[in-house]
């Protein structure tokens, strides 16, 4: 199976599209402004039909299969947000009409910002970040900047587990601020001894910790209230990583655990569809001492009962141009309001759930460095089997892709050699659970008898596997004269 | 209503599985005054309920379908072939995750692949990543770059004051932690040589916007010698475009650009009151691996069949971590898909005929404004689909007017961004307004500035 | 596993060697430091005239899964940087102490060279780290 490239199949003449016929006077062209050539393809309708469904049907997707990327939550999207996402009411409104003109997309944002505060128990939320790593950053510049207006502007220090995700090293360092990275006791928990020598060593200079919880091996931290504490105490503040919030609606509420601030990956938990890699949305919760920092503008309701923006009164100021994605927003407030309380906390109890029946299934089989926890929505094993010295995680995952199963995440964390992170989300069946399980097991014992049917894998994908070494030499980066290809 | 599949049977063989009596035990690790803490919200709907609810909201907006809309401002109303809409609702496609396992994401990887290689034939430059969140952090992350390039000795960074404000905005809190001087913003408006003179060797860049967010067109000579004035400093020239314009004029890689960024809504992407929308980014391939935000490369499997990876991921945050030049993980990968769905459709000669129409409209639109008594038409140089007019009354007053009595959707209010363009309005006229729509404009202005009643609510509030 | 050594060069513990050639250090990475990486597609060089602080980044050595640092085993001035390697980055993987060296420098402080190892304590180092990483 291969799709050739659109720009293959063009033949000058061709058109996919009518326009309208001009129907007012011509106005002149200023002659040495105009371009020369405009190299688009030029395809018919049915080319540009065929060639996206082609191209399509080479992707596994949630909709096609089994999907347990750890970290990434990717639960089925429910096909009613896509509906209410494409309302013409919402669809064809233009950002900045007057507000009054767009009172119920504002209704809708006033109130998902509310329903996220109290899922999350926060007093202020923005929907302003598009996506995860927006919000990192958006929470990351609310702390430094609510510590520099205190005058405490000599913290420069943010404290990151070694089993973050690399968006919050990378986060602190755009805000212009030193990591100094925390390692995991052996329980997979923050190691709270080295916590508390950074802490006393380093406290006038901390902003505060970026804790991802549960965390990226999955667990819960057992210490969490204690971690909060110690960083509290030396006057930094507790941002709360919510890539893994999935585990924990209706569980436990961050805001009350402590955590000064967090990101909410709408994405991820309210069920908006990833998109191949986006749109996402990055909403961030604040306790009340940070209200007045978030970016905005956000939406208030003021004494008229309308429904208005207002930049927060120390607000670190715009991240993204307009509101935040809208379309995102309407998918997750969707989702929200399907779920009420009940449904949510049924969600994480499921998610967490399916996660441990299949470490339990894959326990004696697979090496599971916690196995001896109970995880939550997310488990960590390792591709390094008994009998089978040569092969791999990455083996094991291009192998998976012949039973149609979308491999899970590979070598992350960084801090478990040969990672396989699962995070099989509460849509599956326990019969997809099962037959995944039964999957890994049948590879595992595949790579003892047939390696080489592992090293090769996959088999039955749209392509073997690519040259990646080649890729990034070669660097092609883009079809047509001047690109190299 | 939820979408769980397991019953209480499949519960309660799971459960025997893991060895626990009961699901609330699997959460013994949450401190127990914290566990299962109320969550006050709203009773759950059934899909028929929700949707209700949410017609009911989108009723309460005035949608384009009921108005005719002459705003734009970094959001614009253009047409979007059908195929797009039909194509991008591909669970396939929108319920993938990133392409990090290439053998099966072939279909995204070769799509965003094709959106590179359109991208850069729009812009005339060499490479284009795929997609940053928006026009305003597009910006932002180019500045971040040149920034680096600059290694810590060019820490100032030149916008033109015609940049859009909220992209102003976004480098400003982008940059808030990096010890940086902003400059340029006080220059005079439209004049592109002032931008030449505070680039110097401590700048990074020089952040231009063509059309400017005024609408003027500066013609590529004047582009290019503002260009050649950064590159003698030593400097990034960054080029912020409306890509429908580059369907009719020189892209900004034949004036010396080093990188074009800018808004790529205007591309396919429905106006969804803001967002998600696309950042383009496009730069040359010696700054490729400064550059941030995926990117697509061509390879070939074991067969040697081509295919494509994302590459050069050494860049990105999942490796380099703190060294990292960006955080971007996520990024506006479905609107790429349908940016680039909408520039196979278009086409050569579709991205060109929009284009047109929109150029004469909006010049027969400024034409029959300027005539009118009370209003002048500020357009001082060439402009492209969008134009100032100076209107008799405060444009909040006209705008409403326009709304409640004729069902239009006037322009853009500029005295909040810039002050000396109080009772200025920011016009944009399409391929989507017809003639008919534009005389009703025209003859809606006319009848307002005459009115009696505006003059009223104008006193009204001048009294508070 | 086994790797290659070179008897005339000095070693730092970030993996980087140094040989002096008259009065000129010759930097590059080594052979270990190759093996780590795996394919390299990519290195980036300073510029001549660039000041090397000892133990502080001279420029990078990528492969399509990790870019490390390649860290300054003394102090001095770049007098060249080996060009050639941005066409031909697979030469750190062939010939790590020959086609593939870094920058050749003026040295500050030839004292230096005393805080570096040899090629028997380099080996037992290398050793002692493969044990520990488990690569």
């Amino acid at each position: 199976m291969s799709e050739p490239l659109i720009y293959e199949i063009s033949r000058a003449g061709r058109r996919a599209v009518s326009l309208p016929a001009c129907d007012v006077p011509e106005a002149p062209f200023p002659a040495d402004a105009v371009r020369a050539d405009l190299p688009l393809p030029e395809v018919s309708e049915i080319d540009v039909v065929r060639h996206y469904t082609r191209l399509s049907q080479l992707n596994h997707s949630i909709d096609t299969g089994f999907y347990p990327l750890g970290s990434c939550t990717m639960k089925y999207n429910p096909k009613v947000n896509e509906v209410a996402a494409r309302l013409p009411g919402f669809a064809s409104l233009h950002p900045l009409q007057d507000a009054l003109s767009a009172q119920g997309a504002m209704a809708l944002i006033h109130s998902l910002q509310e329903l996220l505060a109290e899922i999350a128990g926060f007093s202020a939320v923005t929907l302003q970040p598009a996506a995860g790593a927006h919000g990192e950053l958006t929470g990351v510049l609310i702390m430094r900047k609510y510590l520099y207006d205190r005058g405490e502007t000599q913290r420069d220090i943010i404290l990151v587990p070694d089993s973050a995700h690399g968006t919050n090293p990378a986060t602190t360092s755009m805000s212009g601020l030193k990591v100094m990275v925390v390692p995991s006791d052996a329980r997979g928990n923050v190691n709270l001894e080295i916590l508390r020598s950074l802490t006393a060593k380093h406290g006038p200079h901390l902003i505060g910790l970026m804790l991802t919880n549960p965390n990226t091996l999955g667990l819960f931290d057992e210490n969490v209230e204690e971690v909060v504490r110690l960083v509290h105490e030396a006057g930094g503040l507790v941002y709360g990583d919510g890539a893994n919030f999935n585990a924990i609606l209706g569980i436990a509420k961050p805001g009350l655990l402590g955590f000064d601030v967090m990101h909410y990956n709408l994405h991820k938990t309210f069920s908006t569809p990833h998109g191949g890699g986006g749109p996402g949305s990055g909403a961030v919760g604040v306790a009340a001492f940070l209200a007045d920092y978030l970016p905005g503008p956000i939406v208030v309701r003021d004494e008229d009962d309308e429904y208005a923006w207002q930049m927060p009164a120390k607000s670190i100021g715009r991240v993204k141009a307009f509101w935040g994605n809208f379309a995102v927003l309407v998918r997750a407030y969707t989702y929200i309001r399907m779920h009420g309380a009940e449904g949510l906390r049924q969600v994480s109890e499921n998610a967490v759930l399916n996660a441990n029946y299949l470490q339990a299934r894959l326990r004696d089989v697979y090496p599971i460095p916690h196995s001896d926890r109970t995880c939550m929505h997310e488990f960590v094993a390792q591709g390094k089997l008994e009998g089978a010295p040569g092969i791999n995680t990455m083996d094991i995952a291009k192998r998976l892709m012949d039973f149609d199963f979308h491999p899970p995440t590979v070598y992350f964390p960084l801090i478990v050699a040969e990672a396989l992170m699962v995070e099989p989300t509460e849509t599956e069946s326990k019969e997809t659970l099962d037959a995944f399980a039964d999957t890994l097991i049948r590879i595992a014992e595949e790579a003892r008898t047939d390696p080489e049917l592992l090293k090769t894998a996959p088999h039955h994908a749209p392509v073997k596997r690519l040259d990646e070494v080649k890729a990034a030499k070669d660097m092609v980066l883009c079809y047509g004269p001047g690109c190299g290809g | 209503m939820n979408y769980i599949p397991n019953t209480d049977a499949d519960r309660a063989d799971m459960l025997a599985v893991i060895g626990v009596p009961s699901v609330a035990d699997l959460f013994h690790d949450v401190p127990e005054k914290q566990r299962f803490p109320e969550l006050d919200l709203p009773p759950a709907l059934s899909e028929m309920e929700v949707l209700q609810e949410l017609q009911a909201l989108a009723d309460e907006n005035d949608d384009l379908n009921h108005v005719s809309c002459f705003l734009g401002a970094g959001a614009y109303n253009h047409f979007v072939p059908s195929v797009v809409d039909s194509l991008i609702r591909r669970g396939e496609f929108y319920s993938a995750y990133t392409p990090y396992q290439a053998e099966i994401s072939q279909g995204t990887l070769q799509a965003h692949f094709e959106y590179q290689s359109m991208i850069c034939a729009l812009t005339g430059m060499e490479t284009s990543n795929v997609s940053h969140y928006d026009g305003a952090t597009a910006t932002a992350e180019a500045v971040i770059m040149a920034l680096q390039v600059g290694r810590g000795k060019r820490s100032k960074v030149v916008l033109s004051p015609t940049l859009h404000p909220q992209y102003r905005a976004v480098v400003r809190t982008y940059t808030q932690g990096m010890g940086i001087q902003i400059a340029g913003e006080d220059a005079p408006l439209g004049d592109l040589a002032a931008l030449a003179g505070p680039a110097g060797a401590d700048s990074a860049c020089v952040v231009v916007q063509n059309p400017d967010f005024l609408g003027r067109l500066y013609t590529p000579a004047e582009m290019q010698g503002l260009a050649d004035k950064v590159h003698a400093a030593g400097a990034f020239f960054i080029v912020v475009t409306d890509p429908v314009s580059l369907g009719l004029f020189v892209p900004p890689g034949q004036y010396g650009a080093d990188v074009v960024c800018g808004e790529g809504q205007p591309m396919g992407n429905a106006l969804s009151f803001g967002g998600p929308y696309l950042g383009f980014f496009a730069t040359k391939l010696s700054e490729v691996r400064k550059s941030s935000g995926r990117i697509v490369g061509q390879t070939v499997d074991t067969d040697g069949k081509r295919g494509f990876v994302l590459t050069l991921s050494t860049r990105e945050q999942h490796i380099r971590r703190e060294k990292a030049s960006s955080n971007i993980c996520s990024n506006q990968a479905l609107n790429a898909l349908a940016a680039a769905m909408y520039l196979a459709a278009m086409g050569k000669y579709g991205l060109r005929t929009v284009a047109e129409l929109s150029y004469h409209k909006a010049h027969y639109a400024a034409g029959l404004i300027a005539a009118l008594d009370g209003y002048e038409v500020k357009a001082a140089g060439l402009f492209f689909k969008e134009f100032v007019v100076r209107c008799p009354k405060p444009v909040a007053l006209i705008n409403q007017a326009l709304l409640d009595e004729f069902g239009i959707l006037g322009g853009y209010d500029l005295g909040s961004d810039y002050p000396e363009l109080k009772d200025h309005m920011l016009l944009c006229v399409t391929e989507m307004n017809s003639r008919a729509e534009i005389k009703q404009l025209v003859d809606a202005l006319e009848e307002l500035a005459g009115s009696d009643d505006l003059a009223a609510l104008d006193g009204e509030e001048a009294a508070q | 596993m086994s790797y290659k050594f070179d008897p005339q060069a000095k070693y730092a513990k970030s993996h980087e060697w140094v040989r002096m050639e008259g009065d000129v250090a010759v930097i590059g990475v080594s052979d270990y430091a190759q093996h780590l990486l795996s394919d390299v597609v990519y290195v980036e060089l300073p510029e001549v005239g660039d000041t090397l602080t000892q133990g502080e980044s001279l420029g990078t050595v990528e492969s399509v899964k990790a870019a490390e640092d390649a860290y300054a085993p003394i102090s001095g001035e770049v007098l060249e940087v080996n060009a050639a390697l941005e066409d031909n980055p697979e030469w750190v993987n062939e010939d790590p102490y020959g086609k593939a060296w870094l920058v050749k420098a003026a040295p500050s402080d030839l004292g230096q060279l005393a805080d570096l190892m040899d090629i028997a304590t380099y080996e037992k180092y290398v050793a002692e780290e493969e044990e520990k990483g488990g690569h």
